[in-house]
């Protein structure tokens, strides 16, 4: 779909959402309801955490966390493809644009997120040929206008940006010219790892929505008897209906998956997507910046196209990658142990026009989305 | 600490803007104003140069620069002159006579120029300035992209300035018009949107100060260009020393505008306008401003907040339409679109 057709799609659904999702008066309600609740829950705090970044971004940019009663933790969680692709992806894809003279295919949002050393952008500026594109479609136009010259696309992203690449695979629709460097991420494996982590004590999930709509409520079902969980939308409305539905859970003494976001997310997903994501990946561990290892949490090319790597393809190797720089927070914020505001970094050494650390640069960054839209606020007040 | 070198986010009229001027401007200069009239330490939008009681010479001066540089609505020709009326009128000055510069790319077709030029004459026209000199020059291929029209803008102030600076706890705070038009149709353009039915606002504002001039009670006016409604109000509050509150559900945006900006990830407060004014006011006239402007070109004009109270540590506050607390933040970084 061309930027046009999105935005004709957009504009459609807008009305919609405005008198849906963004409704004052129904916000109102929700908010009562939700301090109602929280009332007769006899924790004494209660934290909730929001898997994805653009959920983080709802509730800044919205001020939800200033209508939470004081017992209610908003935290955001790893979500953030950008912030937790390891540097070492980084430097290969430098490496390979300085040494072997390809054309690096990026995001926007990975363009300047800092390696162990360099960003894309900085790189560009030592003469790497780094270009962002809007999306592997596009990445896949670039690559057939130069038949010429090798293109690498770095294959970042959770399971929402893995369709489009396999369906080219799968198809057999691939310019020969174009390599994947695959770093993709998988959603229910790290949220299994932060269940376990001793340092916090989430009491419930605000899970993925787009993520969702691809694998689907079952793939969220080993949750169940565990933690409290609501599938999300984005909008405000969406968010405030979810951290009601956790509260109600919590009240009760329950702990289900529930979908708040049914007008998208199906139970079993995009099959068809999921299928053909089967069909060209293997499911690995993967390492997550600033995290380490998680188990099963990562995805490759199975051997049969393997071809595709760009890894297989050159042959580059990177030693010592550094995720986290010295003083950044990054991992803490990621995992939710720290506010960016716990970060001595953060609006000093640390700000959008300048990131020192990855949570900074992505749209769906928690730090970014905190410097842009005073996300501190809310956290002063408590002190 | 600054970059090393210049980048976009450096002009694109947030933060880093602020700060480089202060380095590499303010910083160096010594001799600011003249007569004791509003000079460069100010940063206004437009300096006066005092020529008898109660009675000043104001002068503006821009560069513009626009890609494409006809866009829906406009111009760059009509964009230098409206963006030249604005200045001076929000200083509460009426417009005299412009002077122009003109650098353009050899081999730029002479019809667009012509077109541009016509443009700029009609809004002049239009408002009875004239136009007493300027320069044109023209630079080899590939060392100007297209044009860059320079507009030099002088005015006569009677009374006071309406600085920046003059927005007291209680004012209210008008908005003539939806914001973010400009800068949506031209982040549209340079996408390639086709469908979008945005159409930059760029038009003087001139008669909205008029009026406000009329019903009184007027104390600052602001075109919220680049930067937008976010870095229009953060510099009010930065130097009036005050924390301002705004109302999401009273802020105008045009769907198609708030649709962009949406689709883009863009902050629709602080996309451009060029057509629009934050008007500050005395709260007992701010009813009837909106009720003239309303009746007088600007129909979609609405009080979207008031100054809060003094404050050593200015903020500008945003009540989100669900009812949530957060800052209208100064914008940071170069207005990219979100892209994944």
């Amino acid at each position: 779909m061309n930027l046009s057709q999105e935005y004709v799609k957009r504009r459609k659904k807008l009305l919609e959402i405005l008198s849906k999702y963004r409704d004052p008066e129904l916000a109102k309600k929700i908010v009562e309801k939700i301090h109602g609740v929280a009332e007769r829950i006899s924790e004494k705090r209660i934290l909730i955490m929001s898997f994805c970044g653009t959920h983080e971004h709802t509730v800044t940019y919205y001020g939800i966390r200033s209508l939470m009663p004081s017992k209610i933790d908003l935290v955001a969680g790893p979500g953030c493809p950008v912030c937790v692709t390891p540097a070492r992806i980084i430097d290969t894809s430098i490496k390979l644009a300085l040494e072997e003279d390809v054309i690096i295919l990026t995001y926007g949002d990975m363009y300047k997120v800092p390696g162990s050393k360099l960003s894309l952008a900085q790189a560009k500026g030592l003469g790497a040929r780094v270009e962002v594109v809007y999306g592997f479609n596009d990445a896949v136009k670039k690559a057939r206008e130069r038949a010429r010259e090798d293109h690498v696309f770095i294959g970042v992203g959770f399971e929402t940006t893995m369709p489009t690449v396999a369906s080219y695979i799968y198809s057999n629709r691939m310019p020969d010219n174009l390599y994947v460097l695959p770093a993709y991420r998988l959603t229910p494996p790290i949220t299994k790892y932060m269940l376990k982590l001793k340092e916090i004590s989430i009491n419930g999930i605000i899970l993925p929505g787009h993520v969702s709509t691809i694998i689907g409520v079952e793939s969220w079902l080993f949750l169940e008897g565990i933690v409290p969980s609501v599938i999300a939308g984005f909008e405000p409305i969406d968010v405030l209906m979810a951290i009601l539905m956790i509260l109600r859970q919590i009240a009760r003494g329950e702990a289900r998956v529930e979908n708040e976001y049914h007008r998208v997310v199906r139970f079993k997903g995009n099959e068809k997507a999921r299928k053909i994501i089967s069909e060209v990946f293997d499911i690995v561990d993967a390492d997550w910046r600033g995290i380490g290892v998680v188990p099963e949490s990562g995805a490759v090319f199975k051997e049969k196209y393997s071809k595709y790597n760009a890894l297989e393809r050159y042959d580059v190797k990177v030693d010592n990658a550094v995720d986290i720089r010295p003083g950044c927070r990054c991992t803490d914020v990621v995992l939710g142990l720290a506010k960016p505001t716990d970060c001595p970094l953060f609006l000093k050494a640390c700000r959008p026009e300048r990131p020192y650390g990855p949570c900074m640069v992505s749209s769906e960054g928690t730090c970014h989305i905190w410097a842009k839209y005073g996300g501190y606020i809310a956290s002063e007040k408590e002190g | 600490m600054m970059a090393d070198k210049i980048t976009l986010a450096h002009g694109a009229g947030g933060y880093e803007t602020s700060k480089i001027i202060e380095e590499l401007i303010t910083k160096v200069f010594r001799k600011k104003k003249i007569w004791g009239g509003i000079g460069l330490e100010e940063l206004d939008d437009a300096a006066t140069i005092p020529i008898g009681k109660d009675r000043s010479i104001a002068v503006t001066v821009d560069s513009y620069t626009v890609k494409p540089l006809f866009f829906p609505g406009g111009n760059i020709g009509k964009l230098a002159a409206t963006g030249t009326i604005n200045d001076l009128a929000v200083i509460g000055a009426e417009p005299i006579a412009f002077m122009d510069s003109i650098v353009v790319e050899e081999g730029f077709p002479i019809d667009d120029l012509r077109k541009i030029i016509e443009s700029y004459e009609k809004v002049l026209r239009e408002y009875d300035i004239a136009l007493i000199g300027g320069d044109f020059k023209v630079m080899p291929k590939n060392q100007v992209d297209g044009i860059v029209i320079s507009s030099t803008g002088i005015g006569l102030l009677e009374g006071n300035p309406l600085l920046d600076s003059n927005a007291e706890p209680g004012n209210h705070i008008v908005v003539t018009g939806p914001i973010g038009d400009h800068g949506a149709a031209i982040i549209a353009a340079q996408l390639g949107i086709n469908d979008i039915e945005v159409k930059s606002d760029c038009k003087p504002i001139l008669p909205a100060i008029r009026e406000a001039k009329r019903v009184g009670g007027l104390k600052v006016a602001k075109d919220p260009t680049r930067g937008g409604l976010s870095m229009a109000l953060n510099e009010i509050a930065a130097k009036s020393n005050v924390n301002i509150t705004v109302y999401e559900e009273k802020i105008p945006v045009r769907e198609e505008t708030r649709a962009l900006a949406e689709m883009t990830g863009i902050d629709v407060y602080s996309l451009a306008s060029e057509g629009q004014a934050i008007i500050i006011v005395d709260e007992e006239y701010s009813s009837e401003l909106v009720k003239t402007l309303r009746v007088n070109g600007f129909p979609e004009a609405e009080i979207i907040g008031r100054v809060v109270e003094k404050s050593r540590e200015p903020r500008v506050f945003l009540k989100t339409v669900v009812g949530g607390t957060r800052l209208l933040e100064v914008p940071r970084g170069e207005l990219v679109p979100r892209i994944c």
